[in-house]
């Protein structure tokens, strides 16, 4: 890849914005296709579901399609239509995609990709965000929007050192926000987002008015109470996940380095690991390669978008590490007191495909000062990818109140 | 005790038993073909950065891999082992719908003691090798005719050229009377059964289903941890005051194991099939995989180098990628797992003799007074002063001293 910085080396400064394009060189694209094309796969698995992960059919289909009709460039187009960036901050190189709104007005959003993420789930809600117009919105919900990658991910930097935990990623996005001029705007994120997102909140740092997130951060770690159906189904949920589908999140947290050799040297690993996320994911992920029926724009070009985003920056490692550095039991993250929970407006938005489906009453044990709560009919875990329009129109409704 | 009947059939040749069933010869014999390929991925790997720690906090570290690939990559020489392998016989048997592979040394000693020794993961028969002259042949190795075993080495289902299971349903249960029925066949009808890792929970199963013939068991990696233990460390509590000094080691152990060093066992507990393609498809993702515990669970401190030499970790680290059988073991997590607990649960054996050597280096150092809890007739404990989880493969020689003098009561005469 190219960094095409345009500013002059002389005038280089560590608070610099420079313009940045994607340009994957032609041999790595043919390395990855050679790749895929001597993949050797392991035998089937023995159950006819989702429950020994991901099921060799879904893989064959992936990677017949990835080496026939995918085709990375018009990714790497779309994404070098946008106004890139990167920016030097706490010493890392961040990536971000930056567009603002034509409507003056507009509210400075930054919206936080998850894991495994990137930039590329974010895309679609990019049009209906700053042009809501052409969107079935209004000029007066309009967003200015910022995108960046975490750090180690994508076209980020890939930090060397310990110590990039949630809260140093919330920090320089605050800084990022700072260094874009935004002195009053909202933030946002799902996933590994919504930890970000929720460490944004509780640092509160100048300017941040208001959060949302589609994942409720602090029931990863506590205890949610119990009281009512839907309270006890959610919690049934959770322990399902932990139950039959949080190995990777084991393995991330405590050996990223271990797993990450196989995330570099096998596209065919890259794709299974990261199609395994969650059983509505995978199952509409799987839908999408063997039977060609997307859930929303959860399509095939759209999920080998990312993860080729993967393959082509060589993340897997480095990805893997950010869940060693924000839940691992060995970082310096696991032994710091966590901050009190944010006391700045909070909006969530229930997705019915989530892991587990929030009550509102999860939210307001979680958070003191919740502004929104909305459950939605439609979409899941990668809810701005699967379903942009939608949580386009929940990130209107949910910072109305703050303009 | 008596020696296996000596009209039993004989075992170097192909035959059939009584019953009919074949016994067929078996040597490894993997093709030119499948180690250029190998050879070739090694050289493709496209390595990660490094890990952003100087220890083993975040996994198997870059510094300790890129030197083991490669030597697998050029000086590495799998013939080796195979002709190793092949200098003992080797069989295959169809049992309970499934071929098992398996070795089957006979001791020169007539009264030696029949003894099924299962491997683990990510082990294999190659774990085995070094005890298989000191154990059949004691006479060699300072010890006395009277000490001597006959061997039976199966390999798991799904594992090395045992068959790789196409449905579900092999768990420990059936792996266990599945090896009872190939010593039968075998003419043992009275033997013991030994292993550590997945071998001690097959032979602790065994010992609960107690076989007519089954005399004894001997494990180095028991399952002892009650069950009140077992509730605080499912929500990764400090150890409980209450515990004697010993138990407290063991907690904390149990304790790293359960919150630092259980992704591997969670993973292909519940996504053998994911992981599996990483494992079929990429050298260094296997050999990641597997030195990740070699350095874990050896008693070298983490520098499995220093217990290991590459040859050896690599035969077993080749012996998986030869047979395409990382998804297939990841499979014996998974069904293990069906059945809910965990691999150092205590495990209640009222009846069959148990026999226990505590290796220091083990997962756990397993406090005798849980293991008398779980086992209603421990007839043998030792704790001993070096070796880990691969005790047979770390320590040949001690590892052997400890199965005579475990089993010695048990012998006539």
């Amino acid at each position: 890849m190219n960094d095409k910085s345009s500013g002059q080396a002389s005038t280089l400064t560590k608070q610099e914005i420079r313009p940045f394009r994607i340009n994957i060189a032609e041999g790595d694209l043919a390395d990855l296709q050679r790749r895929i094309g001597a993949t050797r796969l392991p035998t089937k698995e023995l159950v006819a579901d989702r429950s020994q992960g991901v099921q060799l059919a879904t893989i064959q289909a992936l990677a017949r399609y990835w080496s026939t009709d995918y085709d990375w460039r018009k990714c790497e187009a779309k994404l070098n239509a946008l106004p890139q960036f990167k920016t030097e901050i706490d010493g890392l190189d961040v990536h971000f995609i930056h567009v603002k709104s034509q409507h003056k007005n507009a509210m400075p959003l930054i919206m936080t990709h998850g894991w495994p993420g990137s930039v590329i789930e974010l895309l679609e809600t990019i049009g209906p965000l700053t042009d809501p117009t052409a969107h079935e919105g209004a000029a007066e919900d309009a967003f200015h929007v910022v995108l960046p990658s975490l750090p180690g991910y994508g076209f980020s930097g890939q930090p060397i050192e310990v110590g990039w935990d949630l809260g140093r990623t919330a920090r320089a996005w605050a800084e990022l926000m700072n260094r874009l001029g935004y002195t009053r705007y909202v933030a946002q994120g799902g996933d590994v987002g919504a930890g970000v997102t929720d460490a944004m909140g509780r640092q509160a740092p100048e300017g941040l008015i208001g959060i949302h997130t589609n994942l409720l951060v602090p029931a990863l770690g506590g205890t949610m109470p119990t009281n009512t159906d839907e309270e006890r189904a959610a919690a049934a949920q959770i322990a399902t996940f932990q139950k039959s589908g949080e190995g990777y999140f084991i393995e991330m947290a405590t050996r990223p380095q271990t797993i990450g050799y196989a995330l570099l040297d096998s596209p065919v690993a890259l794709a299974a690991w990261m199609a395994d996320h969650d059983t509505d994911a995978y199952y509409k992920i799987a839908r999408a390669f063997v039977e060609g029926q997307p859930s929303g724009n959860l399509t095939r070009d759209h999920i080998l978008d990312n993860i080729t985003l993967y393959w082509l920056t060589g993340t897997g490692a480095t990805t893997a590490r950010s869940y060693w550095e924000a839940y691992g039991p060995d970082a310096p993250a696991a032994r710091q007191q966590p901050l009190p929970p944010p006391t700045i407006p909070f909006a969530f938005t229930t997705f019915p495909g989530e892991i587990w489906r929030t009550p509102r009453t999860w939210v307001e044990a979680s958070y003191p000062n919740v502004i929104y709560f909305h459950e939605v009919d439609k979409g899941g875990h990668f809810a701005a990818w699967e379903e942009p329009e939608l949580l386009s129109s929940e990130l209107r409704a949910a910072f109305r109140s703050l303009r | 005790m008596a020696g296996g009947a000596t009209d039993r059939m004989e075992t170097s040749v192909t035959g059939t038993t009584a019953a009919g069933v074949s016994i067929r010869r078996f040597r490894f014999s993997v093709t030119d073909e499948d180690l250029v390929e190998l050879r070739r991925r090694i050289g493709s790997t496209r390595w990660p950065d490094r890990e952003t720690v100087s220890d083993r906090t975040q996994g198997a570290q870059l510094a300790k891999l890129r030197p083991l690939m490669e030597y697998w990559g050029a000086l590495y020489d799998w013939r080796k082992v195979e002709a190793k392998l092949n200098s003992w016989p080797q069989f295959i048997t169809e049992i309970d719908g499934l071929e098992i592979q398996f070795a089957h040394i006979r001791s020169p000693h007539g009264e030696a003691m029949p003894m099924l020794m299962t491997h683990g993961w990510p082990g294999s028969i190659i774990e085995l090798l070094k005890v298989i002259e000191p154990l059949t042949n004691p006479t060699a190795h300072g010890a006395a005719a009277a000490d001597a075993f006959h061997l039976v080495l199966p390999t798991l289902p799904g594992y090395g050229y045992s068959g790789k299971p196409t449905s579900t349903g092999w768990n420990p249960a059936r792996i266990a009377r599945a090896f009872h029925s190939l010593m039968l066949r075998l003419g043992y009808p009275r033997y013991v059964s030994q292993g550590g890792d997945w071998g001690a929970i097959i032979s602790e199963v065994l010992a609960q289903q107690s076989p007519e013939g089954l005399l004894a068991i001997h494990v180095n990696m028991p399952g002892t941890v009650p069950e009140d233990i077992l509730r605080h460390l499912r929500v990764f509590d400090p150890a409980p005051a209450e515990l004697s000094e010993q138990e407290k080691v063991a907690y904390d152990r149990l304790l790293h194991f359960y919150r630092d060093g259980f992704g591997y066992a969670a993973m292909m507990n519940q996504s053998p099939q994911t992981i599996g393609y990483a494992l079929a498809d990429s050298p260094i993702a296997m050999a990641a995989y597997y030195y990740d515990k070699f350095a874990e669970w050896s008693d070298s401190g983490g520098e499995p180098e220093q217990v290991f030499r590459y040859d050896e970790m690599l035969d077993a680290i080749s012996l998986y990628w030869l047979t395409n059988s990382g998804a297939s073991s990841s499979r014996s997590y998974w069904e293990a797992a069906q059945a809910g607990g965990g691999p150092f649960d205590a495990v209640d054996i009222p009846d069959v003799p148990v026999a226990v050597t505590v290796f220091p280096a083990e997962i756990y150092p397993a406090p005798r007074i849980w293991a008398e809890r779980a086992f209603g007739n421990l007839m043998y404990w030792h704790e001993v002063d070096r070796g880990g989880h691969f005790a047979a493969w770390e320590q040949p020689e001690l590892f052997s001293e400890e199965l005579r003098a475990a089993f010695k009561s048990l012998r006539w005469g």
